[in-house]
């Protein structure tokens, strides 16, 4: 029931606060920090259980199952394991770093924007704990009419392309999703009678003939395109340029993470023999990614835009890991996640802050900025290195983990990974370099970070380090759910695949 | 003979019968234009009512002309539903407008007659005669507003375009009869399928009838009519176009298919498969350039015919279930969309402007809402009953493998989402500080009862619709 409770906390804040907005423009921001506060607040309180209670060997930690259209087989079934309670607890964390973004940037229908805010959150969050996938794919579409909105009403100047483009991408690979999901409903219908949509049960569904591939790539479509890899890539730069700050933190910091998590969670674990087949390909897909998004990064002159493509650049490793596909690969996905998340979201916050102030995000207009706002220069600077995976910083584990478990896959794909270390230290370098330093471009007086913009970047920061050094609890999370996720493709995969690889001990870091 | 037991069973269709009568009488007696209403109410409540109450005597076979069957009453159930929504929302927009108010409401009562017989025909000749009692009431519907150009140019258009299509519809089935001797559906489908394959004849008379159907629907290639009858006529009526009357037809379709057999590869079935694709890509290809929302939801009225036919074209278990349950959200949500209009509409001309709806939210953040709910649920968001009803189409048509007609929908369901969004962004978009704010518009509260009811059916279907589904099991026979 406390599941059902995480979404619905969300669901009723965006109710009060469309109203809300008559009262006064800062009370739906209030109304929304006080909702995705008490989701936090609960998730935590679930996590902290995870810790102290016994470790029962039961796949989920909490489920909650319910009768909902029994006539199609769709039950109303969330369950939360490792994974998806670090995923929420990242959700909670990046949407109270979105609210704190709008804070001055927000002037106008307040109301509306905190609505969208709150139920594209609930979608995120229904995404991160549904075992039903007609439940998956109703919050999976959840999360993009607000965000479409959020880009479409509040974004930048080119917001009305760059929210088309976002949709037209995700609504129509979310289709071919459903199509998908429809396919294996009637396939696992036709083999055994029982037509259900639920996750567990459809689990291990035996496919004829090139069926499984056919769905494979259906359910691919869809999470490749929110990853984005790749090939699927382009709505993001446009999309991530042109919305609000918030929006491009929750973008970047969750909507991505909910295609990495359905690799995860659906489409590797449904259809193994197909991710079996695919595994080599997607894996180059990746390293492919990996190097044009930073390569792209580096060519960039608008800083939104540049820190879009990192984006590309590391959910590319994201993409390596899971079809590597063994333990310390997969452990790095996961840290890789959450830090790109909680880094990319810092970035954009900053350049956020920063266009506010300056009102461009031209690089070739700024320059000299240091002197002038100090503690936002050092803040730029700590999240740049932690987004070149400097070692002692969150990111670092994530890609060197996703590197380690890839080389026992294949040291080729490995070495040209690594190449992205390079790159990004490139781009990196480079942007805090011409932002911050050099010449001086205008003597216009700004304001350094207020003490809102500190709180929230000290949060941030925090995070990172923590799990630069002390990545335990997250990896121990973590494993809960991926030994279950990796322990039934191991069941039913031919020998010699990654996924058979002995099974590594988290190196104790 | 008639029995006794006969004319209980007719009941709601006699009661349907007598409202006009009895509300024509009465302003012979009196002119009084809530009085009017109020029988109005009371004749079509009465004949819900009834529909529950002789429910238990079903299937009853009174005549061969109409089934009394529970597939029969259940449609007929959402036509006189939905009569009474635009029977209520007709009231204001009656009273905005300098017309002679009461006739219409007899008009109305006539036209929900005739698509009750419709929803329960089994019988060609019952078949032309509720088609013909529906479109002859339609026509003064339409035209109602004599004063408006743009009424009275809709109504002479549907006026004639109706009476081709009828023509076309009355010499295929006197080619069908030609080539079988019966008018019965069953007796065609069983002549139909016998082996040997059909008479070329009986082919041509079928193609025939199914451009009187795709007229009535509204499906490409029959759809010119739709976008200038929506258009010119009241936007109350619009909507009784829009649902009643599509839906209706689509009933006796759905129950004459069910019937007369429509294989995989047919003739027939090649025509209808194509019908739908066009259907749907000209629906919504044509319905993003539209600025008057009555033409766009013209347009996406036709898409979603498109979509409909998707689902008529499946077989198995899910197949008229997934029919049923669109149609039933598909009413809800063309009644709520076209509510919203005729309620922000004035004395002199229906907010039918794009324009109309920039910055709703500021003036009425209720409507807002409603119309918000009633978009959404038609490009088929979660939590809205369009959701399902579209995951229902896709279900049925994946789960009888044809592909083709399920990607389109996908892909044209992609598209219709782009011009639902684009009305939506417009209303929660802000004026320019400079344009003079228009009015709020003032809404009566039976007006905000029908469209609250509408917005709660909507979410109910969206969010809890395991009731309405097994009401619908239970209703509809899922064999066929």
């Amino acid at each position: 029931m406390i599941l059902t409770w995480l979404i619905v906390i969300l669901l009723i804040g965006g109710l009060l606060a469309l109203p809300a907005g008559r009262l006064g423009r800062k009370w739906p921001a209030v109304i929304s920090l006080a909702a995705i506060s008490a989701d936090l607040a609960l998730v935590l309180f679930l996590w902290a259980g995870h810790f102290i209670g016994p470790t029962s060997g039961s796949r989920w930690l909490i489920q909650y199952q319910a009768k909902w259209i029994p006539q199609l087989g769709i039950g109303f079934h969330l369950g939360v394991d490792g994974l998806s309670l670090i995923l929420i607890i990242l959700t909670g964390f990046l949407g109270l770093m979105a609210v704190a973004s709008t804070w001055t940037e927000i002037k106008e229908r307040t109301g509306f924007f905190h609505f969208n805010l709150l139920w594209c959150l609930a979608g995120v969050v229904g995404v991160f704990t549904a075992l039903d996938l007609f439940l998956f794919y109703l919050f999976w579409e959840l999360m993009l009419v607000p965000m479409y909105f959020i880009i479409s009403i509040w974004g930048h100047e080119n917001r009305y392309y760059a929210s088309v483009k976002f949709f037209l991408f995700t609504q129509m690979s979310g289709l071919l999703m459903l199509a998908a999901i429809l396919g294996l409903y009637f396939v696992h219908g036709q083999n055994t009678g029982h037509y259900t949509f639920d996750y567990t049960a459809l689990l291990g569904t035996h496919f004829a003939g090139a069926m499984g591939r056919w769905l494979f790539a259906g359910f691919l479509a869809a999470f490749l395109v929110k990853l984005p890899s790749f090939f699927f890539h382009t709505w993001l730069p446009d999309a991530h340029t042109e919305a609000p700050t918030a929006g491009s933190i929750i973008l970047a910091g969750l909507l991505l993470k909910t295609g990495a998590y359905g690799l995860l969670r659906f489409a590797v674990p449904l259809f193994p023999a197909a991710a079996h087949t695919f595994s080599t390909g997607l894996m180059a897909v990746g390293v492919l990614g990996i190097l044009y998004g930073a390569v792209l990064a580096f060519a960039q002159t608008d800083l939104k835009r540049l820190v879009a493509y990192t984006s590309v650049s590391h959910m590319g490793f994201v993409l390596l890991g899971v079809f590597a596909w063994n333990e310390l690969a997969l452990q790095g996905v996961v840290v890789q996640i959450v830090c790109h998340g909680v880094s990319t979201g810092a970035l954009f916050f900053l350049v956020g802050a920063l266009q506010e102030r300056l009102h461009t995000r031209d690089l070739d207009r700024m320059g000299g900025l240091w002197t002038g706002i100090p503690r936002f220069g050092g803040t730029m600077l700590f999240f740049g290195l932690a987004s070149l995976g400097l070692p002692g910083l969150g990111n670092f584990i994530g890609e060197f983990l996703v590197l380690y478990g890839t080389y026992r896959v294949s040291v080729i794909m490995t070495a040209f990974a690594a190449l992205g270390f390079v790159v990004a230290t490139i781009y990196a370098l480079w942007m805090v370099q011409r932002a911050l330093f050099g010449q001086k471009r205008s003597d216009e007086k700004i304001i350094d970070l207020s003490l809102r913009e500190i709180a929230a970047s000290a949060a941030m920061v925090a995070v990172i380090v923590w799990l630069g050094f002390y990545p335990w609890p997250l990896l121990h999370t973590a494993r809960q759910g991926l030994t279950h996720i990796r322990e039934n493709v191991q069941m039913s995969q031919p020998a010699g695949s990654p996924a058979t690889l002995p099974p590594n001990e988290v190196p104790k870091l | 003979m008639m029995t006794g037991a006969d004319l209980i069973a007719l009941l709601p269709f006699l009661i349907l019968g007598g409202t006009p009568v009895v509300v024509m009488l009465a302003i012979a007696w009196r002119r009084h234009h809530g009085l009017t209403l109020g029988l109005t109410i009371v004749g079509l409540a009465a004949a819900f009512l009834a529909l529950f109450g002789v429910f238990p005597r079903l299937p009853q076979q009174t005549t061969p002309l109409i089934a009394l069957d529970s597939y029969a009453f259940f449609y007929t159930g959402l036509i006189v539903a939905a009569s009474l929504a635009v029977a209520v929302l007709s009231y204001d927009h009656l009273k905005k407008r300098e017309v002679i108010r009461e006739e219409f409401y007899i008009l109305l009562l006539l036209a929900t007659l005739g698509s009750a017989v419709l929803a329960a025909s089994t019988h060609f000749i019952s078949f032309f005669l509720g088609l013909e009692l529906l479109s002859v009431a339609l026509y003064p519907m339409i035209a109602y507003e004599r004063k408006s150009d743009r009424s009275t140019e809709a109504g002479i258009k549907y006026l004639i375009l109706a009476a081709v299509s009828a023509s076309f519809l009355i010499f295929g089935m006197a080619l069908v009869y030609n080539s079988y001797g019966t008018m019965e559906f069953s007796g065609i489908g069983a002549r139909f399928a016998a082996p040997g394959g059909p008479a070329v004849l009986a082919v041509v008379g079928f193609a025939l009838i199914v451009v009187g159907i795709g007229f009535k629907l509204g499906v490409a290639p029959f759809h010119m009519w739709t976008p200038d009858i929506f258009e010119g006529a009241p936007a109350p009526v619009t909507g009784y176009v829009a649902s009643v009357s599509k839906g209706a037809m689509f009933a006796l379709l759905l129950r004459a298919f069910t019937q007369v057999p429509l294989p995989y590869g047919s003739r027939l079935f090649m025509i209808f498969t194509v019908i739908a694709i066009i259907s749907m890509f000209a629906g919504n290809l044509l319905a993003l350039f539209q600025k008057n929302v009555k033409r766009l939801l013209a347009y996406s009225s036709i898409a979603h015919l498109g979509y409909l036919l998707v689902a008529f074209l499946a077989s198995g278990p899910l197949r008229a279930v997934a029919v049923t349950f669109y149609l039933a959200a598909y009413f809800i949500t063309t009644l709520g969309a076209f509510g919203v209009v005729a309620v922000l509409s004035d004395h002199d001309r229906d907010a039918d402007d794009l324009e109309d709806y920039r910055g709703l939210f500021r003036r009425s953040p209720w409507l807002t809402v409603i119309m918000t709910a009633m978009l959404l649920s038609l490009a088929g968001m979660p939590l809205t009953a369009g959701f399902l009803g579209k995951f229902y189409l896709v279900a049925a048509g994946a789960g009888s493998s044809l592909w083709m007609l399920v990607i389109v929908l996908l892909v044209n369901s992609t598209i219709g989402l782009f011009y639902y969004l684009r009305l939506i962004a417009v209303m929660f978009a802000t004026l320019p500080e400079a344009a003079p704010s228009p009015a709020v518009p003032t809404v009566s509260a039976h007006g905000h009862l029908v469209l609250g009811v509408l917005l709660g059916l909507l979410l109910w279907l969206g969010i809890l619709p395991a009731p309405f589904i097994s009401f619908i099991h239970l209703l509809i026979p899922t064999a066929g």
